[in-house]
């Protein structure tokens, strides 16, 4: 009897192993775009105004709402509530923004939430901006806000691959988790972030002043 | 349990982490010069000094004071000597006295930190404390002396 010469060819499992190379191969390239916000020099892919000031639009929506104008206040002393009323007891900003002598944010404000109705939310940097660069919301139209956040002068000194990071900082976050009976931003905290980059990389336009 | 450093003193506490620091001090060891008022850091009658900050022992976990350091009231002084208590005992300040122990520990910050605070530094200083009796005028007197008697030494 004769048989026909043949070779082993492992067809299913090379076509297996392709396929978990491709997926990890896929995975990896996304987790690399990703941390390119926080590592990389950030690009801006595509000057376009329409885009841009209408993310804009959505990003100042956020920014001044309570939770985040209540500690960009036009005065020295926070703001509380939906109302944006002085906060309780005046604590004044102090020099590095985290208040003075026995009134420091900390004094009250713990590292976490804390439960209960009316108590004082949780951060372990809770602090407003330091008195030489104050950083105000309240009272900013569209337009200069969105100027006072590219200028690195009113900014915090922040390039605009620092201002793309900066949406991921801790207390920025905590906006999104203001403890019991607080009012969140009128989105999600990733439609906010998807907003703020794309205000930022199509070109960082502020609206039209009025 | 949870070792706790209050006073120069060592205590060993078995309490829920969650527990405020004033429920463990008040009701574990018995340190009852620290007061409750509104258990919401509202009114600084709870006032203790972590690390030399004067935290709101109401909202303050008992956890996160573990392996720091506590003083209250009890422990500002050995003799009751501090410049604080002095100007307190010479000006007569309380009234009810409920809310003087968080009024001094808030000011005895203040004057660790400013050596000589102006009336506006006192008053942005301990606008988180407060008096039901109204005895700011003096807690204000008070503290003016007690700086002047720091500054000379007492």
């Amino acid at each position: 009897m004769k048989f026909k010469k043949t070779y082993f060819f492992p067809l299913k499992a090379i076509t297996v192993i392709a396929i978990i190379f491709s997926v990890i191969a896929f995975m990896s390239f996304g987790f690399k775009n990703e941390s390119a916000f926080n590592n990389v020099k950030i690009e801006i892919i595509n000057k376009d105004s329409v885009e841009s000031v209408k993310a804009f639009m959505d990003v100042y929506k956020v920014l001044t709402s309570p939770r985040c104008m209540n500690c960009h206040p036009a005065g020295d002393v926070p703001l509380q509530g939906d109302d944006n009323r002085l906060h309780n007891m005046t604590p004044q900003r102090g020099s590095d923004g985290k208040g003075i002598y026995a009134m420091k944010c900390s004094n009250c404000h713990q590292p976490t939430n804390i439960a209960g109705l009316n108590t004082p939310p949780g951060n372990p940097n809770w602090h407003l901006p330091p008195a030489n660069m104050k950083m105000i919301f309240q009272g900013r139209t569209a337009n200069q806000l969105a100027k006072q956040l590219v200028n690195p002068k009113t900014n915090g000194n922040k390039t605009m691959q620092q201002l793309i990071a900066h949406a991921d900082d801790g207390l920025v976050k905590a906006g999104w988790d203001p403890g019991e009976g607080r009012t969140v931003p009128p989105m999600s905290y990733e439609e906010f972030k998807k907003a703020w980059i794309t205000w930022i990389r199509s070109g960082a336009y502020a609206p039209r002043s009025k | 349990m949870i070792t706790l450093n209050i006073n120069n003193k060592n205590y060993n506490v078995d309490v829920d982490p969650e527990t405020p620091l004033l429920w463990v001090l008040r009701d574990t060891l018995g340190l009852v010069g620290t007061k409750y008022g509104c258990g919401i850091a509202q009114c600084g009658a709870c006032t203790v000094h972590l690390n030399g900050q004067a935290v709101r022992s109401c909202v303050t976990r008992v956890s996160s004071v573990a392996g720091r350091k506590v003083v209250t009231i009890e422990g500002l002084s050995e003799k009751g000597e501090h410049p604080l208590q002095k100007a307190w005992i010479e000006l007569d300040v309380p009234q009810c006295g409920y809310c003087q122990g968080g009024q001094i520990m808030s000011a005895a910050v203040l004057i660790r930190e400013n050596k000589n605070p102006t009336e506006k530094d006192i008053d942005n200083a301990m606008a988180g404390n407060i008096c039901r009796c109204g005895t700011y005028l003096r807690i204000r007197k008070a503290i003016q002396l007690a700086a002047e008697i720091q500054r000379k030494g007492g």
